[in-house]
């Protein structure tokens, strides 16, 4: 017998805290099947968020870091620069990166430090409680828009992708979603060309996951996967928006 | 012949894996885990291809699925 899927090794043995249904597992462990895939498990430094995956260093074998909050760029950014051999990775969730941290990606990529990182986008402040996001959908509904998002009063959902590939320093711009097995499979190969573009020293990387809060939502995790596909697809469209030509 | 082995005190019964499978025979068993969980199971092993895509789904790395080498 061969084992065709199991436990990837730089995952720790730890049970994942999140609530029932949430993708942030999923993105975890594609991150571990990355790296091990890459073996670069004993170079890689990782800086988690403030937000539901605060405790993320728990989950992996390899080292962490814990920024302040939205400040992981800034964070790797040092870690980068004094170590320029070692892989560096943020991971952030849509309130770290596009509300309190804008700043600190928007510098990150502008300077195009050699880090790759990660935008999780569920539309709404997880961890917190269910809050209005900059990234939450016109007329959605949170506990602080509890009649839906008003444009009068809110103004529109950013795109943090399609913004920061504006920027020159920003070499590769990607938007994957974690809604379903094929989609899974794609957002793998997107993680795994951030992390080779990292390694060939090009310039700054991100990827955005699109992914869902089940609990935030009121929605059972399979209604929030459709739900995603139905309502945050086409506000935030899939796909690879920068390329660079080296890779 | 496959096998596919969930490790059930890590399931949080989302149901995701449920819905995943192509042949569905993924089901959520009636006890419950240390969790407070129902947590997924495979009755029917036999019909199992070792598609894995229960696995790529499931959040919290509970399934491990085995598939004897082609001759």
């Amino acid at each position: 017998m061969r084992k065709v899927f199991s436990k990837p090794a730089s995952l720790s043995d730890k049970p994942f805290h999140y609530c029932p249904g949430c993708t942030h597992g999923i993105i975890h462990r594609l991150i571990a099947e990355v790296i091990d895939e890459l073996n670069i498990k004993e170079e890689v430094i990782g800086i988690a968020p403030i937000g539901c995956a605060v405790f993320m260093y728990d989950y992996f074998d390899f080292d962490f870091l814990g920024g302040a909050h939205g400040r992981a760029p800034a964070v790797a950014t040092g870690v980068k620069r004094v170590h320029p051999d070692k892989m560096v990775f943020t991971y952030q969730g849509d309130g770290d990166a596009a509300a309190i941290g804008t700043a600190e990606i928007v510098h990150a990529a502008a300077r195009s430090e050699k880090i790759t990182s990660l935008f999780i986008n569920n539309a709404i402040y997880g961890m917190t409680g269910g809050q209005m996001a900059p990234t939450t959908l016109l007329g959605q509904e949170s506990t602080t828009s509890p009649e839906g998002r008003s444009k009068e009063m809110a103004g529109y959902p950013i795109r943090l992708t399609e913004m920061l590939a504006t920027l020159e320093g920003t070499v590769y711009a990607a938007r994957v979603s974690v809604h379903d097995v094929k989609h899974i499979i794609q957002a793998k190969k997107v993680i795994k060309r951030a992390f080779e573009i990292q390694q060939k020293k090009v310039g700054f990387a991100l990827v955005e996951v699109l992914s869902t809060c089940p609990t935030n939502w009121g929605l059972t995790p399979i209604e929030a996967t459709k739900w995603l596909e139905q309502n945050m697809i086409p506000y935030y469209p899939l796909g690879e928006i920068k390329v660079p030509k080296e890779v | 012949m496959t096998k596919v082995t969930f490790r059930e005190e890590r399931c949080m019964g989302c149901e995701l894996c449920v819905h995943a499978c192509p042949q569905r025979i993924v089901t959520m068993a009636k006890h419950i885990n240390a969790g407070g969980f129902h947590p997924a199971t495979v009755v029917q092993q036999d019909k199992c291809t070792g598609c894995a895509m229960c696995a790529l789904m499931c959040p919290d790395v509970v399934i491990e699925v085995e598939r004897e080498e082609k001759q």
